[in-house]
């Protein structure tokens, strides 16, 4: 029997797997000690545990236990590793590169990091034009002043300009039209100041992989630190830090069966990489990330990913073969449907589609018993549509029509039988109603139209 | 985010959608709104000699709540004259169907689209007068 409502956007989140749960629970009531009490049994039990969880959560991605720093999840993970690796190696170099298509995680981080570097760089630039203009300088006056002085072509200031500034510059690469990178691109916007490639493995809106493995090849080559966002990937395709020669890896666990609030930063250990921590204090995961240890959500990630790495194989084929019967029952149905992102590098249980000319909030509306997630932009905050879709070149329309599917462990048929029903239904009633579809069939260019933005 | 019931009503059961005859000197076209914005508004009205609004139609490409402004907009002008529908304003679609201040635009644009299609009708109509003389 079909139960509703079904949830089918597991990019988003993924529920709790039952036997995760079952691990958990005794660390939550008798066994609550804190993992770094060195002088009781309450304490050994903790660190047992915790041991054993690095050890899962290791084997799943090629590692050894000691390259596994607990977080409270990937955007801390981000974080961590970004700031980690510019502040560490600031005499190296402050470049890093990325892609537009990353998560917000990863850009925004960058953004704060371009921020810090600016305002340094507007400081020196106060400071040496006071110096040439041999009397206080205001803000106000920098712009005038530093025509006046020429001073982009000051030797001082462009000494100044390279010391190190706690900040980075950033070079956000552009996607193919398949979402994946462009290798030679990559490695054209290297420069001697590189010190982090930051790539996803696979993306959270479009589903699609990037060649990790050639990126990590391609970083080790050039002596470039490769960090790579593999959240949405992890136990989802293969993943293999040794393999794919990647320096650090951003985990979460509740993308993955496990319990939300806890994630782990994988950090190479040969050849050595150092990362500055961001939360100082009690010198746990090896003073990389201090706090004491969550231990019962530790024991469910670390569980999830033994399920994830003994599961991988025969769940990735169901899944697909789910995702394919979904995608095939919803375009051999509908016409004018498009596929975002490449088909063939793309995880099993994505499936990012736009219907033309039926927009992506007013078809969630209609399938609410369905959870889904749009890339229109009446579903976000901004009045952009998704920022994904846009840099694969989708069209805004196309983009504000696009809605993501995310098929998980606890799928069924049944369920995608019901789903593929249900869609093709209401896109037909909203294309019934919608001036576009109508224009469209008449063969009316939509783009000859002028348009009232508003 | 939620739906007003009212809103919802509309969506389910949306008023008056449909076609017109474009080409029908009694009838106004007004098509408002952007494709890359995510709303497109297309609002039909038809007018008799004496300025009577007789019927209303529209398709709308949008959201909810603009799916939603432009049936309550269909129900509103019909049976009204062309004045008294001009007179009709974002602000009572809003209030009637209790948008949040994100969903604003969604009136604002059926109110452009009452405006624009007796626009179009008027246009026709002078139109049609200066081949009469």
């Amino acid at each position: 029997m079909l139960k509703l409502p079904i949830y089918m956007d597991n990019h988003a989140t993924t529920p709790l797997d039952p036997r995760v749960l079952e691990v958990m629970l005794p660390y939550l009531r008798e066994d609550f000690g804190n993992a770094s009490s060195r002088n009781h049994v309450f304490g050994w039990k903790a660190e047992a545990a915790v041991k054993k969880a690095r050890q899962q959560v290791a084997e799943l991605i090629g590692a050894t236990d000691q390259e596994i720093v607990f977080t409270s999840g990937a955007t801390e993970s981000d974080n961590l590793a970004i700031k980690g690796v510019i502040e560490y190696y600031k005499s190296k170099g402050d470049h890093i590169i990325t892609l537009k298509t990353e998560h917000k995680a990863i850009l925004d981080t960058c953004k704060r990091l371009e921020r810090v570097r600016q305002e340094r760089l507007d400081e020196l630039k106060l400071l040496r034009l006071g110096q040439l203009a041999e009397r206080d300088v205001s803000p106000e006056e920098v712009a005038e002043l530093a025509a006046k002085h020429d001073l982009e072509n000051d030797a001082t200031y462009k000494k100044w300009a390279e010391l190190p500034t706690g900040g980075a510059r950033v070079t956000y690469l552009d996607v193919e039209q398949d979402g994946r990178v462009n290798l030679e691109k990559l490695e054209e916007a290297m420069t001697p100041k590189t010190v982090l490639v930051s790539i996803m493995f696979a993306n959270n809106e479009i589903g699609v992989v990037q060649p990790v493995a050639e990126i990590g090849a391609l970083c080790r080559k050039k002596g470039v630190l490769f960090h790579c966002d593999a959240v949405q990937g992890i136990g989802k395709v293969p993943f293999d830090v040794e393999a794919m020669k990647v320096d650090l890896a951003s985990i979460t666990s509740h993308k993955m069966y496990g319990p939300k609030g806890i994630g782990a930063l994988y950090v190479r250990r040969k050849p050595r990489v150092r990362i500055a921590p961001l939360i100082d204090g009690g010198g746990h995961e090896r003073g990389m990330r201090s706090g004491t240890l969550n231990v019962a959500a530790i024991v469910g990630f670390g569980h999830a990913a033994q399920l994830a790495r003994e599961e991988l194989a025969d769940e990735a084929a169901r899944i697909l073969r789910l995702r394919e019967k979904l995608r095939k029952g919803l375009t051999d149905a509908l016409d004018m449907t498009v596929l975002n992102g490449s088909l063939e590098h793309r995880l099993p249980g994505n499936l990012n589609i736009s219907f033309a000319h039926a927009e992506g909030e007013s078809l969630m509306m209609g399938i609410k018993d369905v959870a889904v997630s749009s890339g229109s932009a009446c579903t976000s905050a901004s009045l952009e549509p998704s920022y994904v879709l846009r840099a694969l070149g989708v069209d805004e329309e196309l983009a504000h029509s696009s809605i993501r599917f995310g098929l998980g462990r606890f799928t069924t048929e049944e369920e995608v039988d019901f789903v593929v029903n249900l869609v093709v239904d209401k896109v037909r009633k909203l294309r019934d109603m919608s001036p576009l579809y109508e224009m469209a069939k008449e063969g009316i260019d939509l783009k000859s139209i002028e348009w009232t933005a508003h | 985010m939620a739906y007003s019931d009212k809103v919802i009503d509309h969506y389910e059961n949306p008023r008056n959608v449909g076609t017109m005859d474009k080409e029908d000197p009694n009838v106004g076209t007004g098509l408002v709104g952007a494709p890359a914005c995510g709303d497109v508004m297309r609002l039909q009205l038809k007018i008799s000699d004496d300025g009577l609004i007789e019927d209303a139609r529209f398709k709308t490409f949008g959201c909810g709540s603009a799916i939603a402004s432009s049936s309550l907009v269909t129900e509103w002008v019909k049976g009204k004259t062309v004045d008294q529908a001009m007179t009709i304003s974002n602000k009572d679609v809003a209030r009637e169907l209790s948008l949040p201040p994100v969903k604003i635009h969604c009136s604002v644009l059926a109110e452009d689209a009452i405006k624009a299609a007796i626009e179009d009708f008027k246009k026709k109509r002078a139109a049609r007068k200066a081949q009469a003389s």
